[in-house]
Formats: C-alpha cells, sequence, structure tokens
C-alpha cells in the first residue's frame, strides 16, 4: 500500500534528477565529439572544481562551517601523490591514499579546537592555518621547500597516472573523481548522518539537544571533506606535473574552494557543479582572450564579475534555477490548481 | 640585552602601524559586521598615491598621507554605496566574497597600470634618518609612522567613544533597526564608518612609501595581520585591536631576529591561534 502511495506521479524532482543523470551520461561521450586541447582542459578543470566545491560542500554546504583552510588538504594530497612518485620513485597510488588519509587525520586534529569558535573567529582561524602550513612547507626540505617538486618523465597510462600526446586520459579520470564524490555526497544526503550535518547548521544546541554529538558531526564531515580535497588535490599535481606550496596551499586557492561552491548554491547538490561550470570558463577564457595583453586584464574581469555575480544573487546559481523554474511551474500550477512549489 | 630591546623596539614600531590598520578594519567589522577583504589593497592604493604625489609632483608622505587618507575615505565610500550596500543583511559570507572580486580588481589594475616592479620614494624628508638614544636605534620613518598611528587610532577610539556621532555609531553597531526608530540614519553611519575605516588604513599607507617598496601584492599581507589584530583583540574592540596589532609586530619582529625570518609569520598566526584557544572572543572581547 505504502508503496503504490509513494510511486505515484513522475514528480519535477524526478526530472531535474533526469536531466542531470543525462548530462552525466553524455559527459563521458564528450571526447568522441571534440578532442581540441583548450576545450578538453577548460572540462577537465570544471571537473576538477566542481569535485574540490563539492568536497567543501560537505562541511561547508551541509555541516554549515565555512572552513578556508582547504587548500592545506588539498596541498597534502598534492604532496602525497608528488613524493611518492619524485622523492620516492614510485607510482602515484600509494601516495594517493597515504595523502588522503594523512589530510584526514590534520584535519581532524586542527580542527578540533577551531570548532570550539565561531563565526569569523572559526573563517580567520582557518586563514591562519593555511599561512602556517604555507609558510612550512617552503622551509621544510625533505618535502622540497620551495623549490618543489619536479616530475620526472614516465610512461603514459594509467599505471603512472599520467598522459602526453592528448588530455583525453586525464578528462575520464577527473570524471571518475567527479562521479566518485557526487555520488558519495548524493548517499550522505539522504543518509542519517546528511541529516545529522544538516540539523548541526541549521542549530548546533537544538541538534544536541535531540541527542546529536555535533562535535563527532563536525569531525568525521571535516575528516570525508579533507579526504575527497587530497583526492582533487593528488589529480591537480598529475596533471600539472610539478608542486610548490604557493600553487597549492595558498589563500587564493582556498577561496577557490569557497567561491565556486557559493556561486554555484552551497548546501546543494548540483551546486558546486553549477558553479564550477560558471566559473572555470570564465577564468579560462578571460585568460586566453586577454591574459597575453599583460598586467591582469584577466582578473580584473574575474574580479568584476566574481563582485556582480555575489551580489546579483547570494544564493548561487542554484538561486538564478528556482526562480526560472517557479517562474515557469507558477504559471503551470495557477492552471492545474496544484499545491505551489515549496522552495526547500 | 640591548639587542633583545632594540629588536622589541621595532617591533612595537611596526606593531603601532598594524594597529592602525587593523583600526580601520575593525570599525566597519564592529558597526556592520562585514569581513572587507579588500582592506589590505586599500593600504595598496594608499601607498600608490602617496607615492605617485612624492614621485611626481615632489609632495612628501609626510603631507601626502592626508591625500593618501582622502581619496581611500572616498574609496570606501564607493566601496559601501557600489557594493556593500547589496550585501548587508545577507550571509556575512558575501560581502567577504564580494570584497574579496574587490580585492582581485584593485590589485589588478594597479598591476595593469603601474607594473610589478617594486618602487620605494627615496630623499624624502624622513628618508634615512635616525634617532639615537642611548644604545638604542630609531629609524625615523617607522617612528614618526608609529606616533601617527597611536595619534589617528586615539582620535578614531575617542570619535567612536566620546562624541554624538560615535554614540549613534554604536547604537547602529548594537541594533539597527533600534537606532533607525530613534532617529539616526544609518544609512549615514554607514557610509561615514566604511568612509573612516578606509582614511585609518589611507592614513597608514601614506606614509609607508618612504620606508617600505610599494608593489601591488603589499597589501595582502597587511590586510591578513589586520584580520588576526581585530579577532585577535576581540570583535569590533578599538583597544583591543591596538593592543593586538602591538603584540603582532612584537612577536613577529622577536620571531624573526631570533628563529628565523620565514618563521615570522608562522608565529604571528601561531600566536593567533593560541589566543583564540585559550579565549575564543579575543583578548577583550565579550
Amino acid at each position: 500500500m505504502v508503496n503504490s502511495l509513494q510511486r505515484k506521479a513522475f514528480t519535477r524532482k524526478d526530472a531535474v534528477w533526469l536531466v542531470f543523470l543525462a548530462i552525466l551520461a553524455l559527459l563521458p561521450l564528450l571526447p568522441v565529439v571534440t578532442a581540441n586541447s583548450f576545450r578538453m582542459h577548460v572540462m577537465i578543470l570544471i571537473l576538477l572544481f566542481a569535485s574540490m566545491a563539492q568536497a567543501w560542500n560537505i562541511i561547508g554546504g551541509y555541516c554549515g562551517q565555512v572552513s578556508f583552510g582547504h587548500s592545506v588538504f588539498f596541498g597534502i594530497g598534492a604532496y602525497g601523490a608528488g613524493m611518492a612518485v619524485v622523492t620516492y620513485g614510485g607510482l602515484p597510488w600509494p601516495g594517493i591514499l597515504i595523502g588522503m588519509i594523512v589530510a584526514a587525520i590534520v584535519a581532524v586534529i586542527i580542527s578540533y579546537p577551531c570548532f570550539k569558535l565561531s563565526g569569523h573567529y572559526f573563517a580567520i582561524a582557518t586563514f591562519a592555518i593555511v599561512e602556517i602550513f604555507n609558510r612550512a612547507f617552503l622551509v621544510w626540505d625533505w618535502i622540497g621547500g620551495a623549490l618543489g617538486l619536479d616530475y620526472p618523465l614516465a610512461d603514459e597510462g594509467l599505471k603512472n597516472l599520467m598522459w602526453h600526446n592528448s588530455k583525453v586520459g586525464y578528462y575520464y579520470c577527473a570524471l571518475v573523481i567527479f562521479v566518485l564524490i557526487f555520488g558519495i555526497v548524493r548517499w550522505l544526503e539522504s543518509n542519517r548522518f546528511g541529516y545529522y550535518m544538516r540539523a548541526v547548521r541549521e542549530g548546533q544546541e537544538t541538534a544536541e539537544s535531540l541527542g546529536v554529538n555535533s562535535t563527532a558531526v563536525k569531525l568525521t564531515a571535516m575528516a570525508l571533506s579533507a579526504a575527497m580535497a587530497a583526492i582533487c588535490g593528488a589529480f591537480f599535481v598529475q596533471y600539472n606535473l610539478r608542486v610548490d606550496p604557493p600553487m597549492v596551499m595558498s589563500l587564493d586557492m582556498s577561496m577557490k574552494f569557497v567561491l565556486v561552491t557559493i556561486l554555484g548554491g552551497s548546501g546543494t547538490l548540483v551546486g558546486p557543479l553549477l558553479g564550477a561550470a560558471v566559473l572555470i570558463p570564465m577564468q579560462e577564457y578571460t585568460r586566453a582572450l586577454w591574459g597575453g595583453l599583460g598586467g591582469g586584464v584577466d582578473l580584473i574581469v574575474f574580479g568584476l564579475l566574481i563582485i556582480l555575480m555575489v551580489i546579483k544573487q547570494p544564493a548561487g546559481m542554484i538561486g538564478i534555477v528556482r526562480d526560472v523554474r517557479s517562474w515557469f511551474f507558477k504559471k503551470r500550477d495557477a492552471a492545474k490548481g496544484d499545491v505551489p512549489y515549496d522552495t526547500p | 640585552m640591548e639587542t633583545f630591546i632594540q629588536v622589541l623596539i621595532d617591533g612595537m614600531l611596526s606593531g603601532m602601524v598594524y594597529a592602525l590598520v587593523a583600526a580601520g578594519l575593525c570599525l566597519i567589522w564592529g558597526v556592520m559586521d562585514v569581513i572587507n577583504f579588500a582592506h589590505g589593497e586599500y593600504l595598496m592604493v594608499a601607498m600608490y598615491v602617496s607615492y605617485w604625489l612624492g614621485f611626481l609632483a615632489n609632495v612628501d608622505p609626510l603631507m601626502s598621507t592626508v591625500a593618501a587618507g582622502a581619496f581611500v575615505f572616498v574609496l570606501g565610500v564607493l566601496t559601501y554605496k557600489l557594493i556593500i550596500r547589496f550585501t548587508i543583511g545577507k550571509p556575512g559570507l558575501v560581502a567577504l566574497l564580494a570584497t574579496f572580486g574587490l580585492a582581485m580588481f584593485l590589485k589588478n589594475v594597479c598591476m595593469n597600470l603601474f607594473s610589478p616592479n617594486f618602487r620605494i620614494l627615496s630623499g624624502t624628508f624622513l628618508s634615512d634618518k635616525t634617532f639615537h638614544l642611548g644604545g638604542l636605534i630609531f629609524p625615523v620613518p617607522q617612528l614618526t609612522a608609529a606616533i601617527m598611528a597611536v595619534i589617528v587610532v586615539g582620535l578614531v577610539y575617542a570619535l567612536v567613544s566620546g562624541t554624538r556621532f560615535g554614540w549613534a555609531v554604536q547604537a547602529t553597531a548594537m541594533d539597527r533597526d533600534a537606532a533607525e526608530l530613534m532617529g539616526i540614519n544609518t544609512e549615514r553611519i554607514y557610509v561615514l564608518v566604511f568612509g573612516i575605516g578606509g582614511a585609518c588604513v589611507g592614513i597608514a599607507g601614506g606614509i609607508m612609501p618612504s620606508y617600505l617598496a610599494v608593489h601591488p601584492e603589499v597589501g595582502s599581507m597587511f590586510g591578513l595581520i589586520a584580520f588576526i589584530c581585530v579577532a585577535m583583540g576581540g570583535f569590533g574592540s578599538i583597544p583591543g585591536a591596538f593592543l593586538a596589532g602591538i603584540l603582532v609586530g612584537v612577536v613577529e619582529s622577536l620571531a624573526g631576529f631570533y628563529i628565523a625570518p620565514v618563521f615570522k609569520y608562522i608565529a604571528v598566526f601561531g600566536l593567533y591561534l593560541a589566543v583564540v584557544f585559550l579565549r575564543p572572543k579575543g583578548i577583550l572581547g565579550w
């Protein structure tokens, strides 16, 4: 009985999901259509930044703890892969795994005291942590110091996780990471833990009064988010074949995690993808168009666009999508006499 | 021992300038709960104003600091009118990201116009002068900057705590709607507070080119240190920011001298973490 009630009509939510899944199904076919190296590069970055933003979204969006420290975890992941290949001359795979574990452990260690801080104090503490890690990595000789790590040439292929002739291999690799992280977050969303996270975001005291161990929830979310950021970092270093501290562990990198998510719509599953799909082409095409003029014209335009987008639609791209959707469906609903569209 | 005192004095001198930069940020933050991420870039703009006045018109930084203060006052008012106004009442992150975009914009405009070269004013009235007291050396440009910083912070504090305008500011900070009901034009307060916050950092930046090189990235570190000072001092407390600024300057110079120059920022940011872990609302916060 319950089953037949639940399996009622084809709802709008299902429609949105179908579109999302259709896009996801079409993505692997993209290299067949175009193998243009610049377009591939833009697509890879979109997928990478969407994954990074989704990793941040776990702690920042669903759990409500705005961390500016994610470039630390990203950097640890990058150095994990980089050290495995450059310093120890091995394959990147064990390095990626170690990087994830170390990132999760570091995340728990630094977050535990930081979670006692509230609001701006927490945000600035995470800034401070990025700066500390950045400086410490610059002078730490074991990991290559300020010179960074340069990859040696190796055979291309999945084994070494590097490709030289085309970017298609990287593209599929990024797609796998993207699907993995989005899948995990999708699973979390409907899971008991996902509800715990949202409860902590909406009101920590209330959640605690109902028996949610908020510290454990926040720490777990942070560790999960850090491990995923580390995977993205490892991919980033495999893609660039070089790593140094300012490249991965900087405030600018941390801001990208936050910007992409917020511009897309934090606390939603598709938000990070929307944010990356808008922000990254904007960044790459302004660079391609005006970067050659010298003197940061591309970044001037980019800065203005960020201001405009943030002011005009603080809820992010998802807000625009919702506006359009509710405008569209409101008309239809009025005609049908249906219940009004409820915005989550 | 003498070296130690000398290092301490150097730290205090730079700390007072940090305090002035932080006081501007503190005012904005305390009144409208906005993190102005472009604060360091305001400093950089002020330094360029002062540098170009000195380079082209031969105005001494001592004079052009007033012009730089006025320039950044206008910049602050414009920032409020064009950007911040739309972010009031929205989540705190919105203003932060919008001002991050502004910081990116300002930094790259200066990069585009003036190239990334380091520029320093030489042959100004203050430059290269030193003042000896016992065995201690006081570099005159830094000393002047520090004295001016103390005076300006004092004036701003007096303005906020002792005048009718200041009471209006405090009332607005506590409860905007209630202040509005009492007949305070809160929009005007916001504009002026943003302008005054900008003017503070403008004055600090105006005097700096006589001892510090100007380049488009110079503001970033000052901006970060100002965040640290404000949060360490306690949310919206100007005396707290002042105290924290001096503490940061002293720790920075002690760590730079006794450990290694690279460690000075590690020490500063570590100090911030240590302070907020012990007192989660800052030194003078409540």
